[in-house]
């Protein structure tokens, strides 16, 4: 039963590095803007479209 | 002719739209940025959200200091070798277009390397190559697609400052140890009598005390700093117990493990200081995107054009003005310091200052005080004063700027917390007298089950939870509090004082009232075609009003300067300016502001300019009226005085013609016997909104910059005043309430404590138990309380 020790002492471990991971992501400023992310993802469609139309801007008529 | 609406700013074309791609613009400043997104491919634009654009202003000359290397480098964040790195606060940015186009400034020029924009500070972060453009082109470049970065000097010295995020890591640290010591503590709470955990018993303790160790080190030092600093000044404040109630805690748990007494209170422990933590983070609610620390600076141009003796214009920052320099102060633009204006047509706009909204003449000689605002050409003046000795700004020399309101403020769980110490530790001075004589082996026992068992967690999160709560609600209805202390001070307020221009009269122009026989259609066409050519701002508004009238051409046009102006076609000549220029009769109330008109030198009327109240002021002054003082405090002169006194069924006092000192010192003498609110929106009340006890700043778009002050009122919700201070005094009730419910949770833990029962279990059930409960109680009575807002209109 010994082996305890050893669970208990992973366990801990496993804890502390989703701790630390925590910590590195405050640090890095991630959740100082929670919104404009939540927005920007939305925009990956329109950055492809308006891809597109500037490629054909020279013969556009609209 | 169809009233349309601009395709790019939304607002209404006119009879006259620009008609550009098939589309409608209201002006050619829209139409401008239309062509500009248009050409770089960033029409989605327009499909992400409907007319979200801004129409850029004209800004001949606004940017011109970021040409001062000096000043450039302190606005950079970052600049080394070709690569730059500038972070610009932008009002006008509110809605996902905006986000979208300023994150794809790279399109409209190579040299941008990157954007990205943080919505909640409204500000973009801009790298870009310094080899293919400067800041100035880079901001020029955003002010001609409408979104004019606004720069203070004083954001960027701030800024610089690392961002605080110590709570945030004190949080982590609490969690983590909490539900870890909670884990471990598990097996203790059933105290089976299982071979194995028994076995293990010691080793479980000894792991929890090492969790613990940076939660009482760390995460709870402020609770230390804090009561020992209350200690010092002679103060108990809630900290005290709190501190003590951790200190026990540790120092028994620490001791039952060591000596094999007990398991400790460590899950109590850790929990405890994350419940304060997590109430401490929730009432740190802060509006990002606003500011409530401005000063005139923030008004006031950063840099300005020096004009030098050899006649080269240099330009220089602000506080570099020195006595005796030229400047050259150019349309639209802010007249830094007291100074003799030596040349150009002045038309000074004091609004800032006076609250007086029409602006005045100056001829060259005269004096011009800083932050007047200067319509029309260019001006040439002679500095007389550094800025920071101004007549305005030496305002902010006065101490009502550097007091901290909610630092002299004691608050209700503070003025509990005093009396809340003294029951504590009179009743565990009792309870360990009383067993030193019953059973002294467990006197030390009991003394500190009552510390720990009173520790006052759930009084300590019953004001930020209240408080927290009611600043979010505030904030969706449109008041934007700086803290959550500001709340108790508003429940506070006895007397309110208001100013009159910008507050309670909207700031879109006055309404043009005309008194006197009537012109005839042929006569208002030679009016406004005679005041067309005229550059008085008086002219200017009336010309506005008077849209819709022919324009016709005129034989003879004289304009005297200061006086007035007179136009003749064919047989009519019309005189429009001054009483005495047209030849009106003195009768007329000097105060007024008025353009008189004749025609044939036969005396017809006037145009007089009456303010713009806001809508539902007199209902609101009703209902304030039953329950404060209210006052009126004006910049302005008293032309409205009698207008104000028919507005209202009942009288109030009224003052007129107020410096922005003069405000100040008013509300000192008021606060000698109330509470003073203070409700003002400019630069001439900013000493006023200091030094009150609540200062609220109306703003018509709370993006843009306003005064110092403690909350930032959206000038549409004026008229609900009353409810938010009648929720403010409420939300004191609740956390009354609370403090209540949260002894009835004490009074039982102390019944365990006294009698000498107290079980770790026990404590780890009261003490969740009991936090979780006063933050559900005073959540649910808090948003029930605030329906009434959503009603309300």
């Amino acid at each position: 039963m010994s082996v305890i020790y050893v669970l208990l002492s992973i366990s801990v471990c496993v804890a502390l590095i989703f701790f630390l991971a925590f910590i590195l992501t405050v640090r890095s400023g991630q959740y100082d803007d929670t919104y404009t992310p939540s927005v920007r993802m939305l925009f990956e469609d329109e950055l492809v479209n308006s891809k597109t139309t500037n490629n054909q801007k020279t013969d556009k008529t609209d | 002719m169809t009233s349309s609406t601009c395709y790019h700013c939304g607002d209404p074309c006119g009879s006259n739209p620009v008609r550009y791609d098939g589309r409608h613009f209201c002006c050619n400043g829209c139409k401008t940025v239309y062509e500009i997104f248009q050409h770089n491919g960033l029409e989605c634009y327009y499909d992400l959200e409907a007319a979200a654009g801004t129409t850029p202003k004209a800004l001949v000359g606004k940017y011109d200091f970021l040409d001062n290397p000096e000043l450039v480098e302190k606005i950079l964040d970052f600049n080394e070798g070709r690569t730059q790195v500038v972070q610009l606060h932008i009002p006008h940015m509110h809605c996902s277009s905006c986000i979208w186009v300023l994150e794809n400034l790279s399109r409209l020029n190579k040299g941008i390397k990157t954007s990205q924009v943080d919505f909640p500070k409204r500000k973009v972060k801009i790298t870009f190559d310094s080899s293919v453009l400067n800041l100035k082109e880079v901001v020029l470049l955003l002010a001609k697609i409408g979104y004019a970065p606004e720069i203070a000097l004083e954001d960027y010295s701030r800024s610089k400052n690392k961002v605080d995020r110590s709570l945030i890591y004190k949080l982590g640290v609490a969690g983590f140890s909490f539900g870890n010591v909670m884990l471990l503590s598990f097996p203790e709470y059933f105290e089976s009598q299982e071979f194995w955990l028994d076995q293990y018993k010691p080793f479980f303790r000894i792991l929890m005390f090492v969790f613990s160790l940076p939660v009482v080190f760390y995460a709870a030092q402020d609770y230390f700093k804090s009561a020992l600093k209350g200690l010092r000044s002679r103060i108990l404040n809630i900290d005290v117990p709190i501190a003590l109630g951790i200190l026990v805690l540790f120092l028994r748990s620490s001791t039952d493990i060591f000596f094999d007494l007990g398991s400790g209170f460590f899950d109590s422990l850790t929990g405890l200081v994350f419940f304060l933590l997590v109430g401490r983070f929730f009432q740190q609610k802060t509006y990002a995107h606003l500011s409530f620390e401005r000063d005139y600076r923030s008004y006031f141009p950063i840099g300005v054009t020096k004009l030098n003796a050899d006649g080269t214009e240099e330009n220089v920052a602000i506080y570099k003005i020195a006595k005796g320099d030229r400047l050259l102060v150019r349309n639209q633009e802010i007249i830094p310091v007291d100074g003799i204006l030596i040349k150009g047509n002045a038309q000074i706009d004091y609004s800032f200052v006076t609250g007086e909204a029409i602006a005045v003449s100056k001829l060259s000689g005269d004096k011009l005080f800083a932050g007047g605002r200067q319509v029309g050409g260019a001006l040439e003046v002679e500095a007389l004063k550094s800025v920071s000795q101004s007549y305005l700004t030496q305002l902010w020399g006065d101490t009502a700027f550097s007091k901290n309101k909610a630092s002299s403020f004691q608050t209700l769980t503070d003025a509990i917390g005093k009396r809340f110490t003294m029951a504590v530790l009179t009743i565990a001075t009792v309870a360990t007298l009383f067993w030193l004589w019953y059973d002294p082996s467990k006197a030390l026992n009991v003394f500190t089950a009552v510390l720990i068992i009173a520790c006052p967690c759930a009084i300590a999160l019953a004001a930020p939870f209240t408080l927290g709560n009611l600043l979010r609600i505030f904030g969706r209805h449109g008041l934007y509090l700086k803290d959550t202390n500001t709340i108790e001070r508003l429940a506070k307020i006895e007397t309110l004082v208001f100013d009159k221009t910008g507050t309670l009269t909207s700031s879109s122009g006055n309404k043009l009232v005309y008194e006197g026989m009537e012109l005839t259609a042929e006569e208002t066409s030679l009016l406004r075609t005679t005041i067309r050519a005229s550059n008085h701002p008086l002219s200017r508004e009336l010309y506005n009003i008077l849209i819709g009238h022919q324009i016709s051409t005129l034989d003879e046009f004289v304009e005297e300067t200061g006086k007035g102006v007179e136009g003749r076609n064919g047989a009519k000549a019309i005189k429009v300016g001054a009483a005495q220029y047209v030849g009106a009769t003195a009768d007329t109330a000097v105060s007024e502001t008025a353009v008189h008109i004749s025609v044939n030198e036969d005396y017809k009327g006037r145009y007089v300019f009456k303010n713009n109240y806001r809508n539902g002021v007199v209902p609101l002054f009703k209902r304030l009226f039953k329950n404060y003082q209210i006052m009126l405090l004006s910049g302005d002169n008293d032309s409205e005085k009698s207008k104000l006194q028919r507005m209202f069924p009942f009288q109030f006092p009224m003052f007129f013609r107020q410096q922005p000192t003069d405000k100040l010192v008013f509300i000192k003498n008021a606060q000698t016997q109330a509470s003073v609110l203070m409700i003002g929106d400019g630069l001439n009340d900013a000493g006023a909104l200091a030094q009150s006890d609540v200062g609220i700043a109306v703003s018509e778009n709370v993006n843009v910059f306003s005064p110092a002050c403690d909350a930032i009122l959206d000038a549409n919700k004026l008229t609900r005043l009353d409810h938010f201070l009648q929720l403010s005094k409420k939300s004191i009730t609740v956390i009354k309430a609370s403090f209540i419910l949260s002894l009835c949770y004490n009074i039982v833990g102390l019944y365990f404590a006294v009698t000498g029962q107290l079980e770790p279990v026990i404590a780890a059930i009261l003490m969740p138990l009991s936090s979780i409960s006063i933050v559900v109680f005073t959540t649910t009575v808090i948003r029930l309380l605030s329906q009434k807002l959503n009603t309300v209109n």
